[in-house]
C-alpha cells in the first residue's frame, strides 16, 4: 500500500476519522492525506460513505472522533469567524449543482461574491461574466433560472459558483453523474483545465471510471470503513477483491483501454505526481 | 491565511510623460474591494508610457488578474505604451487566463413600463384563472365518472386505502376540530350575551348559539380546518409521488391513479366529513352551554330546554347536508392540484398553497350559495 505519510505538506489531513449515524459506523479510524495541487478521486461501493467523507471535511457533518485539518487548521476547533474565513478557501459542487432555484445563474454566482467582498456591483457583474465563461457556459445562460437549464449546464453553473471566490480546494460530488458521455468528457476536460490554470486541488467523489483515468492523480478507495490510496496502477496491484473487480471488471477494462488510446499510459503514471505539488501544471499536455 | 497578508494598495508616480503604478498587497476578491476603485479611476491624461510594477504583490486571484487585465486594456486603448514589471510566471498566466475569459456582462434586463407590466400581469392571471377553472371542471367530470363507476362496482374500491384515509382525515382531526368548535361556541355565547343583555334577552343567547353553530359555524370551520389539514396533505402526497415519477410508474403497471389515489381520498373524506361536522356541532353547543352556565347562570337543563324550542331539526340537517359536498370540493381540489405538480420540489409547495386557497374560497362561495338557496326555499 502506498505510503501516504510521504506527503510533505498536505492541504487536507484526515487522521483517525470515525463517523457514525446512530449505531451505524460509516468510517472507522480513517487516515487520508491530500496533497496540494493533486486531483484526488474518492470511489467506493454504494453506501460506503464517499459523500459522507466529503461532507465531514467541509464541515456539514460532525465526525464522532478524529481530526480533520484543512490548510493547517483543525476544523473542529475554530471560532465562527475563522470557520467563515476557511470556507472561502474551498468551493463545493453538489450533485445536481444545488443552485438556488429562485435566483438566476448570474445571481447565484454573485451570492458568494456579495457575501465575502466589498466590490461594487458592476465589478461583481463583470467577475460573474468571467466565471460563467470559465465554466464553459454561454453568456446568455446568465439571466436564466436553474429550472431552464439542462443537467450539464446546471453543473457548470454550480461549478462557476464554487469557483466564485477563487478557492484553493474544489470539492466535487459526482460531477459527471447524469451527464451524457460527451458532456461528461467535456466536464472532465474543464476540471483539468481549471485545475491547471488556477492551481486548484480537486477532491472528487465519483463513480465514473473514465473520469478517474482522465483527470485523477490519485484515488482513494473506501473499503471496510477505511481508505486505500494510490494511483490506478498501484491500486491494481492490491489484492482486495472489490478493487480488482472495480478496475479489472468489464467497465474498468474499457475505461483503461480508452485511456490508453488517448495516449495515457496508466501503468507508468509518473511517480512525481504522487507527491502532487506544483509540478502538476507542467504535465498538462500529456493528456 | 489571508489575514496575515498585507492590504492591497496602489501607488502612482508621474515622471514627465511616463506613469509608474505599483501594486502591493493581496489583490484578491475578498481584499481588493477598497483599493480597486483607485486603479479603475486612474487618470492617464498626458501620459505616454505606463509601467506597472507587480513586484510587491502578495497574492493575486482571478478577480485581481481580471482587474489588471482591464487596466492594461484601458491604457492600451488610450494609446499608452504599457509594460508590466516584476510579475512572476503564475501571475502572468493568471492575467492571460482572465483576459481569455473576459466577457462584458450582459446589460441588466430592460425595465418594462410599470403600467404595461401591471396590465400584462392582470391579463396573464385572468387567462390563468380561466384555464384553471376549465381544468378543474374537467377534473370534476372525470371524478364523477370514476365515482359512479366505483359505485357500480364497489369491489374496485381500495378498502385499505379508504380506511387509512378515513383515519387520517377524520379520526386524527378530532382533537383540533373539537377544540376549535368548542371555542367558537364559547365566543358566540359570550358576544351574544353581551349584546342581548342590553335588551334583557339573555336567554336568546341559546338561540344564537344553537342556530349559529348548527347551520353555519360548525360546518364552515370544519371545512376550513379540513381544507388546511387534509386538502393540503392530498396535494403534497400526490405531488411528491408525481415528482418521484411514482404516478408514471403506476400508469405503466396498469394502475389508474384516479382509482388508486383519488377515489379513496374523495370517498373517504365524503364519508368522514358529516361525522366530523356532527362532532363539531356537539362541541360547539357544549362550548356555548359552558359559557352560558358560567356568565349567564343558565343551567344546562335550561339551556337544553331553550335549545329544543329554538332549533328545528332542519337547522341540524342544513349543516350536515353541506358536509359531503364541501368534502367533495376539498378533496377534488387537493387531488387535482397534486396531479398538476411538475417535476420540481418547488412546485409541490406552490400547488399545496394553491389547493388550500382554492378549497377555502370554493367552500365559502358554495356556503353563500347554499344560504341563498335555503332562504329561497324558506327553510
Amino acid at each position: 500500500m502506498p505510503d501516504t505519510a510521504a506527503i510533505a505538506e498536505p492541504i487536507i489531513r484526515i487522521s483517525g476519522l470515525t463517523t457514525r449515524f446512530g449505531p451505524q459506523v460509516i468510517h472507522q479510524d480513517l487516515d487520508l492525506d491530500i496533497a496540494r495541487g493533486e486531483v484526488m478521486g474518492i470511489v467506493g461501493g454504494s453506501g460506503s460513505g464517499k459523500s459522507v467523507l466529503m461532507r465531514a471535511v467541509i464541515g456539514l457533518i460532525r465526525p464522532a472522533s478524529g481530526r480533520i485539518e484543512v490548510l493547517g487548521h483543525d476544523t473542529a476547533h475554530l471560532s465562527d469567524a475563522e470557520r467563515q474565513a476557511l470556507r472561502a478557501h474551498w468551493g463545493v459542487l453538489f450533485q445536481d449543482g444545488a443552485l438556488f432555484s429562485s435566483l438566476t445563474v448570474a445571481q447565484n454566482i454573485a451570492v458568494p461574491l456579495r457575501e465575502h467582498s466589498t466590490l461594487p456591483r458592476s465589478v461583481i457583474a463583470d467577475l460573474v461574466a468571467m466565471k460563467i465563461a470559465m465554466a464553459g457556459l454561454p453568456a446568455d445562460a446568465a439571466s436564466k433560472f436553474p429550472a431552464e437549464l439542462s443537467g450539464g449546464m446546471r453543473k457548470r453553473a454550480g461549478l462557476a459558483r464554487a469557483l466564485a471566490l477563487d478557492p484553493e480546494i474544489l470539492f466535487l460530488d459526482e460531477p459527471t453523474a447524469g451527464l451524457d458521455p460527451i458532456g461528461a468528457a467535456r466536464f472532465d476536460e474543464l476540471i483539468g483545465d481549471l485545475k491547471r490554470t488556477l492551481g486548484l486541488t480537486v477532491v472528487m467523489v465519483t463513480h465514473d471510471l473514465d473520469s478517474l483515468y482522465a483527470i485523477c492523480d490519485r484515488i482513494s478507495v473506501l473499503i471496510d470503513k477505511r481508505v486505500k490510496v494510490g494511483t490506478i496502477a498501484e491500486l491494481m496491484r492490491e489484492p482486495d477483491t472489490w478493487i480488482q473487480e472495480y478496475f479489472r471488471g468489464p467497465r474498468g477494462r474499457v475505461a483503461e483501454q480508452a485511456a490508453t488510446r488517448r495516449g495515457q499510459p496508466q501503468g507508468e503514471r509518473p511517480e512525481n505526481e504522487r507527491n502532487g505539488g506544483g509540478d502538476s501544471r507542467s504535465d498538462g499536455d500529456s493528456r | 491565511m489571508s489575514k496575515t497578508v498585507d492590504a492591497p494598495q496602489v501607488a502612482a508616480v508621474r515622471d514627465g510623460d511616463s506613469l509608474t503604478i505599483s501594486l502591493v498587497g493581496a489583490w484578491t476578491t475578498q481584499r481588493m474591494g477598497p483599493a480597486q476603485a483607485k486603479l479603475v479611476d486612474m487618470a492617464t491624461v498626458g501620459a505616454r508610457r505606463a509601467r506597472i510594477d507587480l513586484g510587491g504583490l502578495a497574492a493575486l486571484d482571478t478577480a485581481g488578474a481580471w482587474l489588471l487585465h482591464q487596466t492594461l486594456q484601458r491604457f492600451r486603448e488610450a494609446g499608452l505604451e504599457v509594460a508590466v514589471d516584476g510579475a512572476d510566471a503564475a501571475a502572468v498566466s493568471l492575467i492571460e487566463t482572465a483576459g481569455k475569459y473576459d466577457t462584458p456582462h450582459p446589460p441588466p434586463p430592460r425595465r418594462e413600463n410599470p403600467l404595461a407590466a401591471v396590465l400584462l400581469r392582470l391579463g396573464r392571471s385572468t387567462i390563468e384563472i380561466g384555464r384553471e377553472a376549465r381544468n378543474l371542471l374537467n377534473f370534476l367530470g372525470l371524478t364523477v365518472i370514476v365515482l359512479l363507476g366505483s359505485a357500480l362496482r364497489p369491489g374496485r374500491i381500495r378498502g385499505t386505502a379508504l380506511i387509512s384515509q378515513m383515519e387520517q382525515t377524520g379520526l386524527n382531526a378530532l382533537p383540533i376540530v373539537g377544540l376549535i368548535s368548542f371555542l367558537i361556541g364559547v365566543v358566540l355565547a359570550y358576544q351574544g350575551a353581551d349584546q342581548l343583555a342590553r335588551f334583557g334577552a339573555q336567554i336568546f343567547t341559546v338561540n344564537l348559539v344553537g342556530v349559529g353553530v348548527l347551520r353555519e359555524m360548525a360546518i364552515l370551520l370544519t371545512a376550513i380546518i379540513v381544507a388546511g389539514r387534509s386538502g393540503s396533505a392530498f396535494t403534497a402526497q400526490i405531488g411528491t409521488m408525481k415528482v418521484n415519477e411514482e404516478i408514471d410508474a403506476m400508469r405503466t403497471i396498469g394502475l389508474d391513479p384516479m382509482e388508486v389515489l383519488v377515489m379513496p381520498r374523495v370517498i373517504g373524506l365524503m364519508l368522514v366529513m358529516p361525522l366530523l361536522t356532527f362532532y363539531a356541532d356537539i362541541m360547539g353547543l357544549l362550548g356555548g352551554a359552558v359559557m352560558a352556565t358560567v356568565t349567564l347562570d343558565i343551567s344546562f337543563v335550561r339551556f337544553a330546554r331553550q335549545l329544543s324550542e329554538a332549533v328545528t331539526l332542519w337547522s341540524f340537517w342544513i349543516g350536515i347536508i353541506k358536509a359531503p359536498i364541501f368534502a367533495f370540493i376539498i378533496s377534488l381540489v387537493g387531488c387535482y392540484e397534486g396531479l398538476m405538480v411538475t417535476r420540481s420540489a418547488e412546485s409541490v409547495g406552490r400547488q399545496t398553497t394553491r389547493a388550500v386557497v382554492e378549497a377555502v374560497f370554493l367552500v365559502i362561495v358554495l356556503d353563500a350559495m347554499f344560504s341563498i338557496l335555503f332562504s329561497v326555499l324558506g327553510i
